[in-house]
């Protein structure tokens, strides 16, 4: 076993502790702050696809962090009104049940991806950087002005919504769910790292010429892992709006993609616990130094200092060293 | 005669005013080495970078196993079999040699959208690069990422990714380049048996190997082809030696 299998395993038994942990102290709170690192590390782990293996560095991933959001927020809004989504020429009517929902979202956001993906990654580099955020900006603004489903005031999930064979409300079932996502895509992430697709998109972004010259395009690669790294973002966007039971333009804001990035590079680019490292260590600094003071975004921001220019490899590359290619 | 494997004609391309390639036309026919020389500047990457897709054209045709290419990119000529190396050393710096080389290996098979199975367990992958790397002597190297491979060896799989494609023709843009002479001389022998599997387009500075392996030479000037022939034509040719050989006329 290598240092950074043990370390993925410490990490994922150490979130996994946590709520339990939390619940026997009596700290019920701390079972939401777990539920936030699960999310985000959900949504980090998305981008690391692309950003990570790939070297995609998307600016614009709340688009799909926002609309996985908004997949759940209007389902839910629907169902709880009993107002169909569409009553011409069939009707559609909303879900309050997570499955469905998870779905919604992630087809939303492979269906945005697309075009997205097939137009900027034309590009590279900073105006990749530029035109994944234009279009998340453009995502964002039209959410503000769309008043049928809150415009910028946002939109509320009065209930949570549910999990065949589970009390969503329950804190503690809801993290498992939202763990359960987390594994299951650090899974995949972790099959898709190893695989042909997954050797092509490395090897993509090692060296475009190259695999352009053994017949590969890497257009095709790098637009798969787009939309593939979309979808699982985008289900955590969904996830997201069912633990605040809120949905708003925030969620498709620059912020976050911002927040998103620094997860990535708090934790280790292109590792794959990278996203659960920078989750949990961002949301501690966020508690912590945002219970002490409101400006504690200054100290996140020296911290980041710190890793880029002492400890490039984040987290896991300060712990286990550099990557390991067969 | 046989069908010319590669046939490029009248090709042409400007950066502006500078004629980088002048209706040039050329060959390449099964079973042979075609050299490809000129002095520093005359325009022969910008040329292999034409044939491989990397530059379009301004002007002419190039014709690869008797179709036109001309409006394909690099990796659906890739795909088609046209094997081409680096000037400058063009791999996957992170990946071990034998990554590099099963890269090659899957794109020949069209593989690259399987989402699952680990490449390193598959045998399908993993024979037909080791024993492309066999053949380059660099099987016992095959862990060692391309980034600390020494300069010669990376120049050695560039080949052996190139073997791994099953090209049907190979573009060799000076493979010798910065070898020392015993590697240069290796390299050497195995190319000459290399043309057998597949016609070679060889441009190279080192002239022993030149004379050594060519069995047509064509030599480019300022982007121009001022001759084109046997070795014993271009060692006689006057044109030549006063403007590549540096001697007067």
């Amino acid at each position: 076993m290598t240092r950074e299998t043990v370390l993925n395993a410490i990490l994922a038994l150490l979130l996994l502790a946590l709520p339990f942990a939390a619940n026997a102290a009596g700290e019920p709170f701390y079972v939401t702050l777990a539920t936030r690192m699960a999310v985000l590390a959900l949504a980090a782990a998305g981008l690391n696809l692309a950003l990570g293996f790939g070297g995609l560095v998307s600016f614009g991933h709340a688009a799909f962090f926002g609309i996985g959001g908004y997949a759940a927020g209007i389902l839910a809004a629907h169902a709880f009104n009993a107002e169909p989504l569409l009553s011409w020429p069939f009707e559609i009517g909303g879900s309050d049940q997570m499955p469905v929902i998870w779905l919604v979202a992630a087809l939303a956001c492979g269906l945005v991806a697309l075009p997205i993906g097939a137009i900027s990654l034309r590009t590279s580099g900073v105006y990749f950087i530029m035109i994944t955020l234009a279009f998340a900006q453009m995502i964002f603004y039209f959410a503000i002005s769309w008043p049928s489903y809150g415009g910028q005031d946002g939109l509320s999930i009065t209930l949570r919504n549910g999990f065949p064979g589970l009390n969503t409300m329950a804190p503690t079932s809801f993290f498992l769910v939202c763990y359960g996502l987390l594994m299951a895509a650090l899974l995949l992430s972790w099959r898709l790292r190893d695989s042909r697709f997954g050797a092509a998109l490395q090897a993509a972004r090692q060296n475009e010429a190259r695999v352009a010259a053994v017949g590969i395009d890497p257009l095709k690669i790098r637009l798969a892992a787009f939309t593939i790294s979309a979808m699982i973002t985008g289900v955590a966007g969904a996830l997201f709006a069912d633990l605040t039971r809120f949905v708003s333009p925030s969620m498709l804001s620059w912020q976050m993609s911002g927040e998103l990035i620094v997860l990535i590079i708090l934790g280790g680019t292109g590792r794959l616990f990278g996203p659960v490292a920078g989750a949990i260590l961002f949301v501690m600094l966020e508690f912590v130094l945002g219970g002490m003071t409101d400006r504690w975004q200054f100290f996140l921001g020296l911290i980041l200092l710190g890793v880029v220019l002492f400890a490039r490899g984040g987290v896991v590359g300060l712990i286990a060293g550099r990557p390991r290619h067969g | 005669m046989a069908e010319p494997v590669l046939d490029i004609s009248h090709l042409s391309k400007s950066f502006g005013a500078l004629k980088a390639t002048d209706d040039v036309s050329l060959d390449l026919r099964p079973g042979e080495i075609h050299a490809l020389i000129g002095p520093n500047g005359a325009g022969k990457t910008t040329l292999m970078q034409q044939i491989s897709g990397i530059l379009k054209p301004s002007a002419g045709a190039i014709r690869f196993l008797g179709e036109d290419i001309g409006g394909l990119g690099v990796a659906e000529r890739a795909r088609r079999g046209l094997g081409r190396t680096f000037q400058i050393s063009s791999l996957t710096p992170e990946f071990s040699a034998l990554r590099n080389v099963m890269l090659a290996v899957q794109a020949r098979q069209g593989t690259s959208f399987r989402f699952l199975g680990n490449v390193m367990k598959d045998d399908s992958l993993t024979g037909p690069a080791m024993q492309a790397l066999e053949r380059t002597g660099l099987a016992g190297r095959a862990g060692v990422t391309a980034a600390e491979l020494s300069h010669g060896e990376r120049r050695q799989l560039e080949i052996a990714i190139a073997l791994a494609l099953g090209s049907k023709a190979f573009l060799l843009d000076e493979p010798m380049a910065g070898m020392d002479p015993e590697g240069a001389k290796a390299l050497t022998g195995f190319l000459d048996g290399l043309r057998a599997e597949a016609p070679i387009l060889l441009v190279e500075h080192d002239m022993d190997a030149v004379f050594a392996l060519a069995d047509r030479v064509t030599v480019l000037v300022y982007g121009r082809v001022i001759a084109s022939g046997s070795v014993a034509d271009i060692r006689g040719d006057a044109a030549v030696r006063a403007a590549y050989l540096g001697e007067p006329q």
